[in-house]
């Protein structure tokens, strides 16, 4: 078993937070680990990645090498086609289809869009809505996760278990929003 | 059996604090920065009063490392590369009074130049000081090489440098935890000489140093980290340093064919590549960095029984970081690679925040600047450095911690009119003091402006030593007071604040412009923690 994720983004929307949450799954399934983040000058509204891999074999390199992931999992659209050398053949992209406009240049957002439908094996997730419907804008990261979890060899409830481990501290409200979200982005990628 | 999922940067610092660590001494730069926040962050740390307070730089950071390292107690100096330049003087000596405690200076390279200006290897200063070097592969390896590396310092009286790479410092893995020991008590050199770099105990200190090297040697077989792998096909030898190995094994899932050195720990293992260059007459070397193994191996003539490959001979690029599929390419596999970056995808370069103070400060100096043909802006490191960009256009310049302030001072001497520094208030006081001081004494016509948004910024919001006192430096280094100005960066003040900023940089003698207004992400999270603790 063995799951490569590319985690894309800008710097500020958090992906780091789906990682911590795969990886405190990971974890608790005794898996191995190995999670590249991006830190630094690129984190001022810059693209943002982090190389998350998960394996029950020791893992070698902190970086997925180009070709192999099997699933990039964007919180931005364009961000998710930046990555797209480094997905397998057969690897699915699972994205959010809201746009983070900060550059004079971004690219007509439809156009954006078309490719990802063009694309087979893609997931396109408004995760702000399902989100705000959950109860919270900010859990759109969640709302990812759960659309992501179906790829990834961990199950819904460790997804669960690991969102009461980080956010507990938060209250019992926080972590409500966060599953509400992670429920919701799961059965989006059902559909 | 205790485990922690840790960034590598925070395997170095857990392994610190269990090995008993008793003070950490750092200015933030990535990618170091975690492993001095970790343990600011550590309730053990404070329950033992662990001395974790930022430095002003990293040479004040190293001198207060040695000093309790005088004192007989385990400490840690970190900084990345480019301030091991900024405390070279001090660390080359540490090499010449040893040490008493153990000491371990973190050296975080940047290869690729994610954050940084260059991609300097830090193993050449390791070579140049002639002390150990070690360079972890992962971060388990990170974490029992500090528990060593106090142990190998202690035992021949020097510093222990640990050299990691971006992608070891910032990548989160599972680390097995020892158990923790006791810090050591305070104790003093045996002799009082060693600490007195006098020549006629320099050059004593200087021959010990030189007669432990074959000690260091041995450490470099004997201490177990560096390994000789052997491999069936001998068509092939490889020799990896640090997480070049990874990506090697990463190649090969299970097992490599080839006979591999594993390099980890400096002195290079001469009996090691002495097998492998044995047994095969071509090497591959494979290291993140510079290439510090291949050029030595190497020689300046070709050797007639081995030829070695690596990133001199082009089989891997010459500069950048390494990655699996580079290596792939270099072990002749062949790796395919379908996807592409569709048309439609753009840059996203970083850019200075939404609402950040410095985007006011650039506007007003623009404004100012646009007055005159030939008026020069002189920039340094941090945020602020992307004034570079677009929309600003700012800075002809940004080079090394406070050089903004002295090349500033050069050009005027130069003649160049007007001539303008821009820093940020903890560059300032890292390294633009003196350099203003400098100006000061000889009335230099130029403006400096510190664009202050009391914090380190960059590096994710560390104290700044200039906090509330940025304007009583310049007029103790001796600023005239009538052109020491402070000004609040906001969109509101623009035009007062052009009047205000052109009339100092017309002034034909010294003035600073302090434009002051928090970094508008530490004032977020101040806001949020105020909110916080009011519930």
């Amino acid at each position: 078993m063995k799951t490569d994720i590319i985690l894309a983004g800008v710097g500020g929307q958090g992906i780091l937070s789906i990682a911590t949450v795969i990886g405190t799954a990971a974890m608790a399934n005794n898996l191995y680990i190995k999670q590249a983040e991006t830190h630094g000058m690129s984190q001022r509204g810059g693209a943002v990645q982090s190389d998350l891999r998960l394996s029950d074999r020791p893992i070698a390199s902190d970086l997925i090498p180009l070709g192999q992931a099997d699933i990039i999992l964007s919180v931005e659209p364009m961000e998710a086609l930046r990555y797209l050398p480094f997905l397998k053949p057969d690897g699915w992209v699972v994205t959010s289809s809201a746009p983070m406009i900060n550059v004079p240049d971004y690219p007509e957002v439809e156009r954006v869009l078309d490719v990802l439908r063009a694309r087979e094996r893609t997931v396109l997730v408004d995760a702000d809505r399902l989100a705000t419907e959950a109860g919270n804008i900010k859990a759109s990261n969640m709302v990812m996760l759960g659309a992501a979890t179906p790829f990834i060899h961990l199950t819904a409830a460790d997804m669960e278990q690991a969102i009461r481990t980080i956010f507990g501290r938060k209250g019992d409200d926080v972590v409500a929003v966060n599953i509400e979200a992670l429920r919701r982005g799961i059965a989006a990628a059902a559909v | 059996m205790n485990q922690k999922l840790l960034l590598g940067d925070e395997a170095i610092a857990q392994a610190a604090l269990d090995a008993g660590l008793s003070g950490v001494y750092a200015y933030p730069g990535t990618p170091s920065t975690e492993i001095t926040e970790y343990i600011q962050g550590s309730p053990e740390a404070r329950a033992r009063y662990i001395h974790s307070d930022w430095a002003c730089n990293e040479k004040t950071a190293m001198e207060a490392a040695l000093g309790m390292a005088y004192a007989g107690k385990r400490t840690l100096v970190c900084m990345k590369h480019v301030g091991l330049n900024a405390s070279a003087d001090a660390f080359m000596n540490t090499a010449i009074t040893g040490v008493n405690g153990g000491m371990i200076i973190v050296a975080a390279d940047d290869p690729s130049m994610h954050s940084s200006q260059n991609e300097q290897d830090s193993r050449y200063y390791g070579k140049f000081a002639m002390l150990p070097v070690m360079e972890p592969s992962s971060q388990q390896e990170a974490y029992d090489m500090v528990w060593a590396g106090y142990e190998l310092s202690e035992r021949v009286k020097l510093p222990v440098l640990m050299r990691v790479t971006t992608r070891m410092a910032h990548s989160r893995t599972t680390i097995v935890q020892r158990p923790a020991i006791a810090p050591r008590t305070v104790s003093f050199p045996e002799d009082r000489r060693s600490f007195i770099l006098l020549p006629v105990f320099a050059r004593m200190q200087y021959k010990k140093l030189i007669a432990v090297q074959p000690e260091l040697q041995a450490a470099s077989t004997d201490m177990g980290f560096n390994r000789f792998l052997p491999g069936s096909d001998t068509s092939l030898g490889i020799i990896t340093t640090g997480i070049g190995y990874n990506y090697l094994m990463e190649n090969f899932p299970d097992g490599c064919p080839y006979p591999v050195v594993k390099i980890v720990q400096y002195p290079i293992p001469q009996a090691y590549i002495s097998k492998l260059v044995g047994m095969c007459n071509r090497v591959l070397v494979i290291e993140e960095g510079m290439p510090f193994v291949e050029e030595q191996l190497k020689g300046l003539v070709p050797h007639p029984a081995f030829t070695v490959e690596g990133r001199l001979s082009g089989l891997l690029p010459r500069d950048g970081e390494l990655s699996p599929y580079l290596v792939a390419k270099a072990l002749g596999l062949n790796p395919v690679v379908t996807g592409s970056v569709p048309d439609v995808v753009v840059n996203r370069p970083p850019a200075l925040c939404k609402g950040c103070g410095h985007q006011d400060m650039y506007n007003a100096l623009n404004a100012v600047m646009a007055q005159y043909e030939n008026g020069r802006v002189f920039g340094d490191i941090g945020c602020y450095t992307l004034g570079a960009l677009p929309p600003f256009k700012a800075i002809d310049g940004c080079v090394d911690m406070g050089a903004s302030v002295t090349m500033a001072k050069g050009a005027s001497d130069a003649g160049v009119r007007p001539a303008v520094a821009v820093i940020g208030d903890s560059t300032f006081t890292h390294s633009g003091m003196t350099g203003l001081l400098d100006a000061v004494l000889e009335k230099t016509p130029m403006t400096v402006i510190i664009s202050d948004n009391s914090t380190t910024a960059m590096t994710g919001g560390q104290d700044s030593h200039g906090y509330g006192i940025l304007a009583r430096i310049c007029l103790g280094l001796g600023v005239e007071e009538e052109h020491l100005k402070v000004l609040v960066p906001l969109k509101k003040n623009h035009e007062e604040n052009v009047r205000i900023l052109a009339g100092e940089v017309a002034y034909e003698g010294l003035s600073v412009v302090i434009f002051q207004r928090e970094c508008v992400q530490t004032a977020a999270r101040r806001l949020r923690a105020e909110k916080q603790n009011k519930k």
